[in-house]
């Protein structure tokens, strides 16, 4: 069993992944953090992080666990954020759901020396199984909204998303692929990541 | 709670931003909860433009209680159980700490226009004899409004002292707008003519003036929504319209309501001269620039305003967070939802309770 299943300890595989990524001392800016959990492994593990989100009650939350937070809504774009200021802009399991993704990533790579991305894949097999089977918008534990409640706007693959960077000249360092307690790490699209894999992380960083 | 004023007089002149030297200030304070060994469990609550020292209890026989008492108490915000809170009444003021109205020892008479004209900083300074003679070692500042700006002062003034900064509804400048606000207010003042040069304690005083700037002043502390809500067009006491002069709608006779009370409790001059002090406040212009300001500071910050202020707008508290950012300062922010305009500072104060608790109970 890979190390992050048993760090996660039924926490999403993801935080450990990530948390893995950057290294201690860095700056890192968490873009919809939510209740802050990620947040709070950077700042026991000494990274300085910041989130922003734009709940109220999550705000609240991360105060209580003593982190720094920005109320606000990043579809709006990170304009309070000079360029380059953080090692680190992280968007976890948030890309699909927000408004202007493409304009979310360039704020991000303005932003952040590099950034990291993490989406569920939506090319999954079980994904494709469900709607070729059962001919509805497809459900599962990381999918779990109705079609008409899903904060899921603008879902997409890992071949998408290389198709994106490609477009939009940004550069994929790495890419682990997670499903379940199997972790696999790679570089280049792969068929068979795009088959197999349940959620994805990317790593990348601009050209320019 | 049953609290009282108490006094401290500063033996020491205090030189001034204007060039001008004060002495024998008399600053009224109240306390609640216990200062501790260490001397660091303590939070200086700062006023807004027409507050006092009688931040929360009662006083004896009184049946309302002080400014912000929904925030200060036993398992409140600033929960006085596990916190020594201070609050004092700022200088230029009328409340008990020296000002205008106060005598002059020079001349045996009250100071009036003849009172140095005051900066926050000023203030600050003032309230900063008053946290070394209770022996306050390390220091939580915390202010709505014009009490934000001392709060921030406070953070660049004393860097050593302050550990944490709680910046409500503030700002680090006033808008030309609400400069221009206060210009009326003040203009009003001066022209009625009982003000008489600010000489006007032994006759009658300039009541119409400063109930017009009051006016004026609750119309800023409102919002469009607010006073929608509120008052809509209804008329007072009746269906129909007068025809005449007098007061007609509810609106109207709400703002004559606040300028009436306001003149038994408040001093024209302090009000001249305090709100001349927020229209100085400019942090960058003292630093060069609001980055260069907080490039020293070590504080953390905890910035909220609300959707429907206008007057301190959320776009002045996102500008003060980014000059923290990009210090790299330990600074959050919150946009706390409300139609109350301004005045959410004081009315909204079960969210703000959360939020604040939750930032003062972090390391």
């Amino acid at each position: 069993m890979d190390k992050h299943y048993i760090e996660s300890k039924g926490l999403h595989l993801n935080y450990s992944i990530i948390l893995d990524m950057i290294e201690k001392g860095s700056n890192v800016l968490d873009l919809g953090c939510g209740s802050g959990t990620l947040l709070k492994m950077f700042k026991d593990k000494g990274i300085k992080a910041r989130g922003i989100d734009i709940e109220q009650k999550n705000i609240v939350q991360c105060l209580q666990k003593g982190l720094s937070v920005f109320q606000g809504d990043i579809d709006e774009g990170l304009n309070d954020y000079p360029s380059q200021s953080y090692d680190y802009v992280v968007l976890n399991q948030t890309l699909q759901s927000t408004e202007k993704p493409d304009y979310v990533i360039k704020e991000m790579l303005r932003v952040g020396k590099k950034i990291v991305v993490s989406f569920p894949n939506f090319a999954y097999w079980r994904v494709r199984f469900y709607l070729l089977i059962k001919g509805k918008m497809p459900k599962s534990n990381i999918l779990p909204f109705e079609w008409y409640n899903t904060p899921n706007i603008h879902l997409l693959t890992i071949k998408d998303f290389y198709e994106f960077a490609k477009n939009n000249n940004f550069r994929i360092e790495k890419k682990i692929c997670s499903n379940k307690a199997k972790i696999k790490q790679g570089l280049f699209f792969s068929l068979f990541d795009n088959f197999f894999c349940e959620e994805v992380i990317f790593l990348c960083s601009s050209n320019n | 709670m049953i609290v009282e004023t108490k006094y401290y007089t500063i033996e020491d002149n205090i030189e001034l931003e204007s060039g001008r030297s004060l002495g024998n200030i008399q600053v009224a304070y109240e306390t609640y909860g216990k200062l501790n060994e260490k001397g660091d469990n303590a939070i200086l609550l700062l006023h807004a433009l027409t507050g006092d020292a009688h931040a929360a209890g009662y006083h004896k026989g009184d049946s309302r209680p002080g400014w912000w008492d929904d925030m200060v108490g036993i398992d409140k915000a600033f929960d006085t159980n596990k916190y020594f809170v201070i609050c004092s009444n700022m200088l230029g003021g009328c409340k008990g700490t020296c000002g205008p109205n106060s005598i002059n020892p020079q001349t045996g008479r009250e100071y009036g226009l003849s009172f140095p004209v005051i900066t926050i900083g000023d203030v600050v300074k003032v309230q900063k004899k008053l946290i070394d003679y209770l022996g306050v070692k390390k220091l939580t500042v915390a202010g709505g409004s014009m009490g934000g700006m001392q709060a921030l002062q406070w953070a660049l003034d004393y860097n050593e002292l302050v550990n944490r900064v709680i910046v409500i509804a503030s700002t680090h400048k006033l808008s030309a707008q609400s400069i221009a606000f206060n210009a009326v207010g003040r203009n009003a003042i001066l022209q009625d003519p009982n003000f008489q040069g600010g000489n006007y304690y032994h006759s009658k005083k300039p009541d119409k003036g400063l109930a017009i700037a009051r006016m004026v002043g609750h119309i800023t502390y409102l919002c469009q929504e607010a006073m929608q809500n509120k008052f809509d067009r209804r008329f007072q006491d009746k269906d129909t319209p007068s025809f005449d002069f007098g007061i007609d709608f509810e609106v109207e006779s709400y703002l004559a309501h606040q300028g009436k009370v306001f003149v038994d409790r408040f001093d024209a001059n302090s009000y001249l001269y305090i709100t001349k002090a927020v229209d100085y406040f400019d942090i960058a212009q003292k630093y060069g620039s609001l980055e260069a300001a907080f490039k020293d500071t070590q504080a953390k910050y905890l910035i909220i305003s609300f959707s429907s202020d206008w007057l301190f707008p959320s776009s002045q508290s996102k500008e003060l967070c980014r000059a923290l950012m990009y210090n790299k300062k330990d600074v959050s922010y919150c946009e706390i939802e409300s139609p109350c305009g301004h005045d959410a500072f004081l009315l909204e104060y079960q969210t703000q309770t959360k939020i604040i608790a939750s930032f003062l109970r972090s390391e």
